[in-house]
């Protein structure tokens, strides 16, 4: 055997040891999902989706935990979007390098890999108790806002720096002012990448439990969120719960509302995939 | 679309300021307001049933229910936070304290009981009963290292590993355990599998006959196909845990009961009060279809005398 058919040799054993690598984890995934289909998707019905809790596993349903999550998908949208990207734009395009953008940066990043459950001590501190906020959908979608905050600051900071710089250069040639520039060129060409970064925050706020939990997040309401004020539940919690009970009934359970809230993110990563084709497209 | 959602944002909140608590209502037996109970996940089911019942009796009526565990319950009944809290032990020193310090009065009423099961693999065929001395050889501290095998129990059981399985140490259930047997609540050996889901306490146990665990008895009646049940000795005789045994309270010391601890100012308002009548009224049929053990008929009337005393006193 030649050097050349040992080269060869090692190549195709690497290439069998990577395609193993990357079964190891779609096989174990699909495992996890096959597994909750198989528990979950018979007990899945419209009652399911439009029931109260209830002590009786068959006439239990995700009503309350349902609304409570999408209140707080949409609230933590509205308040960590603008923020996000307004901060993301300032580092990326008017902080000067300096200390100060060294000590920013630094924190930022930190902060993304700060335990889910500080951000829950914090927001029972200052939101719910200093600015008496309550376990309310606001309180709750205010902390996950900080929890994504990171996420979708360096995702608009990466979109932003991916805009090639001859679009930039062409606009102040035309005598663009830099708003004009930010507004009318560099948004319009980032948005995909920062819609990503987004939506891809918002699928982790989604599935969160531990902060909400702390701040007070309920796990038995009659009554869908009608307002930021109201107490509310999450479907994250209304699994936990239900995995915690004795009875089989809530195991089924507990795997139909792992069912939904997996459709929930799947759908968001999928409108994810679909704008970042979308507007690479248009940039090309 | 980002404006359009602002404007309901600021639109909502517009609304919820209009939404004050109605607790006054002259009108008859309609009651309405929000009731706000937090406390024990072990109490949780039993309080869960009681406002799902309750919500055809005054639909009206808001019950919510939270799970921060006995602990995190107290600190926020002792803030004047919440009207109920569910407990799964009696509120402790340094929480009657806490209470004190924010001027909250309450009352401590029981609502069912909870039985401690010990159990063993089907195939382990030479256990019968345990007494607590031998359960707390087994468990407490110093066994760590030194109590591994069945025969150090008693010299004619199997000279076998023995695996020891039980709740996690933040469970309330391991408190009361440790307690009731060792004598200091939390106080154990650390070298056994323990886990905060039941489920696989189960599942050990089941799989592995050389086993020995504990948890709450709910979860051997939903997998009595699977487990061996074992008596305890209570002193004068081996007795099992059952709907009879731990309610007239022969099964000692592994039986414990459950409560609810109401705020002073929150029995001013009608619905708290009709709540709780409601909760005592119907706490032996609920408790029992959520797996717990009603008390005796003579031990709810005694909490509905000591509510109704707590009420007049409160007026």
């Amino acid at each position: 055997m030649n050097s050349i058919q040992k080269n060869r040799l090692k190549d195709q054993i690497f290439k069998i040891w990577g395609i193993g690598c990357t079964l190891f984890g779609l096989v174990i995934l699909f495992f996890f999902i096959g597994d909750i289909l198989i528990d979950g998707i018979a007990r899945i019905d419209w009652a399911f989706i439009t029931d109260l809790p209830s002590r009786k596993a068959e006439k239990s349903g995700i009503y309350t935990a349902l609304m409570g999550s999408i209140w707080i998908l949409l609230l933590t949208t509205v308040i960590a979007l603008p923020i996000g990207i307004a901060a993301g734009i300032y580092l990326e395009e008017y902080s000067k390098k300096g200390k100060l953008s060294g000590l920013l940066e630094i924190n930022i990043s930190n902060l993304a890999g700060v335990p889910s459950i500080i951000y829950g001590l914090l927001g029972l501190e200052v939101f719910v108790r200093i600015m008496s906020l309550g376990a309310s959908v606001l309180a709750g979608s205010l902390t996950l806002s900080l929890l994504i905050l990171p996420i979708v600051i360096v995702a608009t900071r990466e979109a932003i720096k991916a805009v090639p710089s001859s679009i930039k250069d062409a606009s102040y040639a035309l005598g663009a002012s830099k708003w004009q520039t930010i507004w009318h060129q560099i948004l319009p060409a980032s948005s995909g990448g920062i819609l990503t970064g987004v939506i891809l925050a918002l699928s982790r706020a989604v599935g969160e439990t531990a902060p909400l939990i702390v701040i007070g997040a309920l796990a038995y309401v009659p009554f869908a969120p009608s307002n930021p004020m109201d107490e509310f539940s999450v479907l994250p919690i209304q699994i936990f719960n239900w995995i915690s009970r004795p009875q089989h009934g809530f195991i089924e359970n507990a795997a139909a509302a792992i069912i939904i809230l997996l459709l929930i993110t799947f759908v968001m990563n999928g409108i994810a995939v679909y704008f970042r084709n979308k507007w690479q497209k248009k940039l090309k | 679309m980002k404006k359009q959602l602002l404007i309901i944002l600021v639109a909502a909140m517009a609304m919820s300021c209009k939404d004050n608590k109605s607790t006054e209502n002259n009108n008859a037996d309609v009651l309405s307001g929000t009731i706000q109970v937090d406390g024990s996940s072990t109490v949780f089911p039993v309080t869960e049933a009681v406002a799902e019942e309750y919500r055809n009796e005054q639909p009206e009526v808001k019950v919510t229910i939270g799970v921060s565990g006995t602990g995190g319950g107290f600190k926020k009944f002792s803030r004047g936070e919440t009207n109920i809290s569910n407990a799964s032990r009696p509120i402790k020193d340094k929480e009657i304290e806490a209470c004190k310090e924010n001027n909250i009065n309450y009352v401590e009423l029981e609502v069912a009981y909870d039985g401690l099961a010990v159990l063993v693999n089907p195939e382990n065929t030479w256990v019968d009963s345990f007494t607590v001395e031998e359960l707390k050889k087994i468990w407490e501290p110093a066994a760590q290292g030194t109590i591994m095998k069945w025969n150090q129990i008693r010299p004619e059981w199997p000279n076998e590993e023995i695996h020891l399985f039980g709740p996690g140490v933040a469970s309330g259930t391991y408190d009361y355990f440790t307690e009731a047997v060792v004598g200091k609540s939390g106080s154990s050996r650390g070298d056994f599998t323990a886990s905060e889901d039941d489920h696989v306490l189960v599942q050990g146990i089941a799989g592995d006959k050389y086993s020995l665990g504990f948890f709450g008895l709910a979860y051997y009646t939903e997998n009595a196909d699977k487990l061996t049940l074992i008596g305890v000795h209570n002193g004068t005789e081996v007795v099992k845990p059952s709907l009879e045994t731990v309610s007239n309270g022969t099964y000692k010391p592994l039986s414990r009961p459950l409560f609810i601890y109401v705020n002073s100012t929150s029995v001013k308002s009608p619905e708290v009060v009709d709540f709780v009548n409601f909760y005592l009224n119907n706490a032996a049929e609920l408790s029992e279809d959520v797996g717990y053990i009603p008390l005796p008929t003579a031990i709810y009337n005694k909490q509905k005398e000591n509510f109704k005393a707590f009420v007049e006193s409160n007026k």
